[in-house]
């Protein structure tokens, strides 16, 4: 009988070992194993973890602590004021402000378009065997450093801008009423929509790979169904799959536009870094990140460095935003956010 | 009953467009790819000569190198990398395995949705005045702290995503022979996670690599070849930055030999990462 072998052989081992022995034996048999590491373990993982959180939180905390002096000077003027002049002392956002929103908008305007056709044409053009490296090369895109793109943006597309697309531009548009303000002054080059496009390129592989995976959630059924009742490639398109993951690439447009906001160096290179507020698009003009880049430096005197420092506050919390959105929509279709 | 043959012409006619449009839109981005790449080998590989790691920055007008802003730039990125490897692990290690449902890993995962997508330039700001500003000088360390902030988020979220493709019934397995938590999590968990692991490490070093913003007022930059970490220390990036702007010739082209070494290091590292997350997923 086994059961008898077993409380026989552990009596005769109790009666044999003192008790002590027994008990030595099993904490060494406990700390081979390792149970004590455990809460060390554990412990550790958590105070990564929670080192996430102190790094966000103390982020906005202390750009609100550090902007409150420009804030309590301004007040609301800080952000509706438009005059930016470090010798008076006098800071408005405005000029920065829009100059931000307005070259991502630009940014979406030209590049969300040209990301939904890469998308399409890879999810349903695209032959096969081209799929995986042709994704591979337009992600490629996100990887090259944005100074990189400031310096083709500066050599190349400023260059570019100035002889031929802005003179034309200007002569098109120019005379056009209502819009044609829009297409003044003298083609330096350098400016707002030149930082616009720049912008849409680097928000081209952003957009275009989260559409691509929520194009993929469109079920096969659905597509064939469209197919075989005799659609064209562009009513597929059209009818089945952008309705179908209408959330996903709104979700996608609002993570480039998350990009386009934040965006440094690429803008910095060509945006001019003009505290003015102008109507026409080819002026020279700044937004909050290439101000920050320009300026925080050679920011002496403590209220120009609070309000460069008011000025991230912004942007932070307008991105804030931003991603919120974007990853409520993303949510929906069970995408992440991308790396 | 016959379909309308203008009705099929027209629908023939806006596919062809389109299906036209997408080819073009694919083709211009394709195009900017290679205009980016062409510049860099076309203005970056004739000054690309040994003095370009051999010699320092240069005064304008003589001659010099880019070796203080390289060593400075692998200082930086190695702090970087050293520091975010273990804290990004453990705490994606948290994410997968102890908070994987828990509304603290909920608010974890929040906070690093937040930090991967933050503008850089804000970290930058952030290290600043908790670093720069009460020290009262700029510092190799403040720089490297700020490329390893951008760096964390990425980590924590690779090796989270790819602890979690790691079976239960592994974990199970471990746990019913009587293995602590904690030795699963080491020997099974991020023994087979151990790929992904590193495809994220490698992602995280080719985003701060090429990473300028948050350097411009945490590093700052320095013409001599000093390799301190306490004080302010060249990099490759923001001397790039510096050169490309100024009006000089040799410093543009040593920008130029900078940019291309750059984003050849960079570009190297996101291919390798994603050959080595292919080849984790194979296995």
């Amino acid at each position: 009988m086994p059961d008898n072998v077993a409380t026989s052989l552990e009596s005769a081992l109790s009666s044999a070992l003192p008790a002590q022995a027994v008990a030595a034996t099993r904490r060494a048999v406990r700390a081979a194993s390792g149970t004590r590491f455990e809460p060390v373990f554990g412990f550790l993982s958590r105070a990564a973890a929670f080192l996430l959180v102190a790094a966000m939180v103390s982020i906005f905390i202390l750009l609100t602590y550090e902007s409150l002096p420009a804030f309590r000077k301004f007040g609301l003027s800080f952000i509706t004021g438009s005059s930016w002049n470090p010798v008076s002392d006098m800071f408005g956002a405005l000029p920065s402000i829009a100059g931000t929103l307005i070259t991502s908008l630009i940014a979406i305007v030209f590049g969300a378009p040209l990301a939904l056709g890469v998308a399409l044409f890879l999810s349903e053009l695209c032959p096969f065997r081209l799929r995986q490296i042709i994704t591979t090369t337009v992600e490629l895109l996100a990887a090259v450093p944005s100074i990189i793109y400031g310096m083709w943006g500066l050599f190349v597309l400023v260059p570019l801008m100035a002889k031929n697309i802005q003179p034309a531009l200007i002569g098109w548009l120019g005379p056009l009423p209502y819009v044609g303000s829009l297409f003044e002054g003298p083609p330096f080059g350098i400016g707002i929509l030149t930082a616009g496009l720049i912008l849409s390129i680097m928000v081209l592989p952003f957009i275009a790979s989260v559409s691509l995976q929520a194009f993929a959630t469109v079920p096969v059924a659905l597509r064939e169904a469209a197919y075989g009742t005799g659609a064209s490639v562009w009513e597929v398109c059209r009818r089945i799959i952008l309705p179908y993951t209408r959330n996903g690439v709104i979700g996608a447009i609002m993570l480039g536009l998350g990009r386009a906001l934040g965006e440094t160096m690429a803008v910095t290179f060509v945006i001019g870094n003009a505290h003015r507020l102008h109507a026409s698009i080819f002026a020279p003009g700044t937004t909050i990140s290439a101000s920050l880049a320009n300026e925080f430096t050679e920011a002496f005197g403590s209220m120009y460095q609070s309000s460069l420092l008011a000025l991230g506050l912004i942007l932070f919390v307008i991105t804030f935003i931003v991603l919120i959105i974007t990853r409520t929509l993303l949510h929906s279709i069970n995408r992440k956010l991308p790396l | 009953m016959k379909p309308d043959p203008g009705i099929l012409l027209q629908r023939r006619i806006k596919n062809r467009l389109m299906t036209g449009l997408f080819l073009l839109a694919l083709l211009v981005s394709l195009g900017v790819l290679a205009s980016i790449l062409w510049k860099l080998t076309l203005d970056g590989i004739g000054y690309f000569t040994p003095a370009v790691f051999l010699k320092s920055t240069p005064a304008p007008g003589t001659a010099g190198g880019l070796f203080n802003a390289i060593v400075g730039s692998i200082m930086l990125v190695a702090c970087a990398i050293l520091f975010a490897v273990p804290i990004g692990v453990l705490a994606g290690t948290y994410l997968a395995e102890y908070g994987r449902h828990s509304r603290l890993g909920q608010v974890v995962r929040f906070c690093n949705d937040i930090l991967l997508s933050a503008p850089s330039i804000i970290i930058g700001l952030f290290i600043y005045t908790i670093m720069v500003m009460p020290s009262g000088h700029f510092s190799g360390w403040a720089g490297s702290l700020s490329l390893c902030i951008i760096a964390l988020p990425v980590i924590v979220r690779t090796t989270e995503d790819m602890l979690r493709l790691v079976p239960d019934t592994l974990r199970e397995a471990a746990i019913a022979v009587g293995c602590p938590y904690w030795r699963m999590i080491v020997s099974i968990g991020w023994k087979a996670a151990l790929p992904g692991i590193l495809t994220g490490i490698l992602l995280a070093l080719a985003r701060v690599s090429g990473e300028t913003a948050p350097l411009l007022f945490t590093s700052l930059n320095n013409q001599f070849s000093s390799f301190s970490m306490n004080g302010p220390i060249a990099s490759l990036p923001v001397v790039i930055f510096q050169f490309a702007m100024s009006p000089y010739r040799d410093w543009q082209h040593l920008a130029w030999a900078g940019a291309f070494l750059i984003t050849v290091t960079v570009l190297s590292l996101s291919i390798l990462s994603r050959h080595l997350f292919s080849a984790g997923k194979g296995t």
